[in-house]
């Protein structure tokens, strides 16, 4: 058993719009296998049965739960991580919005919902209030009531479309 | 020495939205959390943890996990035999049992080896002989079943805890009144469910210093167990509590898996780590009480109390936990919202073969607010009242002394309740909309930092220190922890806004026993308003020395030397200045190494009888809610469209954390009012019915309802620049503003939370057969209610000293 479980398989792939390569037991999940065998600790895990979606990264531009993918279905394929969506110009315009607006609370589904935003924003740059929810309901937070969250990504989705967006007063203040 | 500290100048930082300090490196997956530190050499750890609620521990045979290769230790109960609690009065966990277990999920043994499913394959191999007891499940059969006991400690039986109080004399209060009412609630147990699981992480170095990174709100405490349970000096321990992927309460007490990895770790001189998995999270706890609750109000025509009386019985599940403290928080705060003149309350916390109950944002109050604004919601329409006026015209008033004794300083709930009435049509829509539509009504108040330490000392509660270097750089050091609630950028900010800086320029370092000065933990809504003093009070001192140097080198009298935009100038001649960076040279010049410390102690409560440590706040925050609901009569399915929320903050110290804070509190006090429990099944082995996140329901995009935020700043003297807290208070309106909603709606009363379909179905049917519309319990189990202490209230000249039992029988 023990000998089995040690052989190790190996991938390449692209993470982060880098070439990889990593060697690990087979079982492990993608999850796993980013965390522990390439350090990349910004993936989060929260629930072990894909409920939470702190764990959600994209393979191919697609969200999924890593904690449900094995490593070896990223063989070939295109991941990112949280840690791929800064870059030496800045941080993503989500990125930053989350930042600003207070959408991070704890932070531990921050990295998940950055994911899951980027590509509903890459898919739909104008989503409206309704579209939002619906993308991001795979994805638990139990800080910020998620309201932050909404406003964020309708900040940055603004700003990606060249728009001079600010927050609204409301969101920062309240109602008067 | 007239310092002008910049007192009624415009503020540059407080009030003013700024980004955190660390939020940049939570959206980049910079922050490190403590499952993310990985040491050379690491180890990790399992708990094996019962199968069964309640049993005798014949044996535990480890012989055959010992032998799997890849396992380093194995440790059992007797390995760790001094017990622990977060309370003194409660020490009654073990790290790991010694002869009994308690409930499903209490840890037997524990593993360390070479990786973790090694660990895990070895624990299944441990085999543990267990003799079956009866087992404790419910409320009902922990009154009845006296023998066996779950604990040798507490009243009786399995009654942890009793209390009866009695604050005037109510009994005089009902004969006065014009009506009285009775009525019973429930509201049901529920957790954190933080999305970090707990993770910790020990490492004995070669000098025999235990480090110990953990996922904790309370690091001081912890730092205390260890020293006790493990027998080594807290000077040769260091705890360092990392950033907490949410807290909520749920990582408080100091836990069973942080002892044993630092026991493992001084064994095997390895460091090693434990990362709990979902399930064990849902074994630890130390979430919302069940509550079981009666409640008895007089009240003149115009709605004016005239004495309350209440009474709690909580379900404490297996170990003391805080539950002493969330017994007296049950009764405690029932009095600062509306005047009630004459006050008694009797508390009850059993002992059941279930996961700890402990402290869940709004620590033991959440379920009496709940009971009390549903039952002023039926007195309001017995008497013919607008639910809204029956509490507006009977606010208890600023800066008076409750008849428990409580010390209410600013009281802003005036004004939630007129802004929040206006802004959510309250008016055009209470008893006005169609059908299966429906507004409520409900107000809430929250304490801002327990009045007293949960251990007996006469030091402070909070302390930093301030280091500011010569080339302009300050560093804040305090104990408190970050669990997202922005507790670091609080520090910032307020040391900012005193020496004229950016928030931005200041290294926070917090959370580490080795390195910042004790500050008593991220709970009870103490941070902004205890740090945040003791901030102001080192960064004023900083400040002093500042001025002084600088006021020599610019030749300008000292009153007139201010701070602002990263220089120290002569306010009258701003020109003349320097930078800030030459003002530290300056002062450092004179004086030497530039450094200051700050402290909070909060002022002394008036309350001296047995029982007055708790409830008593430096402050107290308000708010109100109103809350528009659809429910749909052929499934019972309550949809919250939409929450107005006031809250009386004080003074926001950033608005944009406070937003967070009320959004976060509506949104968990929603989960709770509509679908989150702590179920079990009491009939086979009080196993938890669905300890994963795919079955314990807790909101997500799609059930939440839209928030609509008014913040009311009524500055409390006691908070710095005024500051209240905000992070468990807008949670508590919630709850009771849904169910007085659907009692709008459709006519139904909805005594226990959560208002799941089955309830409201139930009650729409009972309705329709010509019975009472309502789900609730029927009563309250009969209890042997000890005779009260009797505290003669402040009204009646009463010095906060409880009257003697010989002259109270004198007077029955």
């Amino acid at each position: 058993m023990a000998g089995r479980k040690n052989q190790k398989v190996q991938i390449q792939f692209i993470l982060n719009g880098e070439q990889a390569e990593v060697a690990f037991a087979p079982h492990k999940t993608l999850l796993e296998v980013l965390r522990e065998d390439l350090q990349l600790t910004g993936t989060k895990h929260g629930c072990e049965l894909g409920e939470c979606g702190v764990c959600t990264v994209l393979i191919d531009g697609q969200p999924i739960l890593s904690c449900l993918a094995l490593g070896l279905d990223a063989e070939g394929r295109e991941v990112t991580t949280v840690e791929g969506m800064a870059t030496a110009e800045g941080l993503h315009p989500l990125q930053e919005t989350f930042a600003d607006l207070g959408a991070a609370q704890c932070g531990y589904c921050t990295p998940g919902f950055l994911l899951t935003a980027k590509e509903l924003l890459e898919k739909n740059p104008a989503p409206n209030r309704d579209e939002i929810k619906e993308a991001l309901s795979g994805n638990l937070c139990r800080c910020t009531g998620y309201i932050k969250i909404y406003e964020a990504v309708e900040l940055a989705a603004a700003r990606m479309r060249g728009e001079q967006a600010e927050p609204a007063r409301e969101s920062i203040y309240g109602i008067e | 020495m007239a310092l002008n500290n910049g007192n009624g100048k415009p503020r540059r930082v407080v009030g003013k939205p700024f980004r955190k300090v660390d939020a940049r490196a939570k959206c980049t997956g910079e922050t490190r959390f403590a499952d993310d530190i990985t040491l050379p050499r690491q180890l990790y750890a399992k708990l094996l943890r019962a199968p069964v609620p309640h049993a005798l521990i014949k044996s535990i045979d480890v012989s055959k996990a010992q032998k799997l290769k890849g396992v380093v230790a194995i440790i059992t109960g007797k390995d760790m035999p001094i017990p622990y609690g977060i309370l003194p009065v409660s020490q009654d966990e073990h790290a790991l049992c010694i002869d009994r277990v308690r409930f499903v999920g209490d840890p037997v043994a524990a593993v360390a080896a070479i990786d973790e499913d090694t660990a895990f394959e070895a624990m299944n191999l441990i085999e543990v002989d267990y003799e079956p007891l009866e087992q404790i499940a419910s409320i009902e059969e922990a009154l009845r079943v006296s023998e066996p006991r779950i604990h040798e400690y507490g009243i009786e039986g399995n009654i942890h805890k009793k209390v009866s109080l009695e604050f005037g004399d109510v009994e005089e209060g009902f004969a006065e009144a014009d009506l009285v009412r009775e009525d019973v609630f429930f509201y049901e147990g529920n957790t954190h469910l933080p999305l970090e699981q707990h993770a910790a992480l020990a490492h004995f170095d070669a000098d025999e210093k235990l480090t110990l990174w953990s996922a904790t709100q309370t690091p001081h405490y912890v730092h205390r167990a260890l020293a006790k349970v493990l027998g080594i000096a807290a000077s040769h321990i260091r705890v360092i509590a990392t950033p907490n992927g949410g807290g909520f309460g749920g990582k408080s007490d100091p836990f069973n898996h942080e002892v044993v990895v630092s026991k493992l770790a001084m064994l095997t001189r390895r460091p090693v780590k434990v990362t709990l998995t979902r399930e064990e999270v849902f074994y630890c706890h130390r979430g919302r009480h069940p509550v079981l609750m009666w409640i008895k109000t007089g009240v003149k025509r115009d709605g004016a109390i005239t004495a309350m009386h209440f009474r709690s019985i909580l379900d404490g599940g297996a170990y003391g936990s805080y539950g002493v403290a969330s017994t007296f928080y049950t009764g405690a705060l029932q009095t600062v919202t509306y005047n009630v003149p004459r006050y008694k309350f009797e508390g009850l916390r059993l002992f059941t073969n279930k996961p700890p109950c402990g402290p869940k944002r709004g620590h033991g109050t959440p379920q009496p607010r709940f009971a009390l604004e549903a039952h002023l919601d039926k007195i309001a329409e017995q008497l013919g009242l607008d639910p809204v006026d029956i509490r507006r015209n009977h606010l208890a008033p600023a800066y008076s002394v409750t008849a428990n004794y409580l010390r209410i300083g600013s009281m802003g709930l005036g004004q939630c309740i007129d802004k929040l009435v206006e802004a959510s049509g309250w008016k055009e829509k209470f008893g006005k909309l169609p059908y299966g539509r429906g507004v409520g009504f409900a107000c809430s108040s929250y304490i801002c930092g327990a009045g007293l330490p949960i251990y007996w000392n006469s030091m402070p509660h909070s302390g930093v220190q301030l280091r500011l270097d010569r080339q302009g750089g300050v560093c804040v050091q305090c104990g408190s922890i970050d669990i997202g609630q922005g507790s670091d950028s609080i520090l910032a900010y307020i040391v900012a806004e005193v020496l004229g800086i950016d928030p931005f320029d200041i290294r926070v370092i917090t959370a580490d026993t080795d390195l910042t000065p004790v500050d008593l933990g991220s709970y009870s809504s103490r941070v902004t308003l205890m740090t945040g003093n003791a901030a102001l009070q080192a960064a004023e001192r900083a400040r002093e020395l500042l001025t002084i140097a600088a006021s020599e080198k610019l030749g300008a009298p000292i009153e007139n030397i201010s701070f602002a935009e990263r220089r120290v100038f002569d306010v009258e001649n701003p020109e003349t200045g320097v930078s800030f960076a030459e003002a530290v040279v300056l002062a450092e010049s004179k004086f030497g190494t530039i450094g200051t410390v700050g402290s909070y102690t909060p002022p002394r409560s008036p309350g001296r009888f047995k029982g007055a440590g708790v409830g008593p706040s430096p402050a107290y925050s308000y708010s109100a809610a109103v809350a528009e609901v659809d429910v749909d009569a052929e499934t019972g399915i309550v949809i919250v469209d939409r929450i107005w929320i006031a809250h009386d903050i004080g003074q926001s110290i950033n608005p944009t954390l406070v937003m967070g804070q009320v959004e976060g509190g509506v949104y968990m006090g929603l989960g709770e009012a509509l679908m989150e429990e702590m179920a079990y099944r009491g009939n086979r082995n009080v196993v938890h019915k669905f300890p994963s996140m795919l079955e314990y329901k807790s909101p997500t995009t799609l059930e939440m309802c839209d928030v609509k935020t008014i913040l009311v700043e009524d500055p409390d003297p006691n908070g710095p620049f005024g500051a209240k807290e905000v992070g468990q208070g807008p949670l508590l309106p919630v709850p009771p503003a849904v169910v007085n909603a659907i009692y709008d709606a459709v006519g139904i009363r909805i005594d226990e939370v959560p208002a799941t379909p089955e309830k409201v179905l139930a009650a729409l049917k009972s309705k329709a057969q010509g019975k009472e519309g309502r789900y609730g319990p029927l009563g309250v189990p009969a209890v042997d209610w000890p005779e009260p202490s009797r505290v003669p209230t402040p009204a009646e000249g009463g010095d906060g000293k409880e009257i003697p039992p010989l002259a109270a029988h004198v007077k029955d």
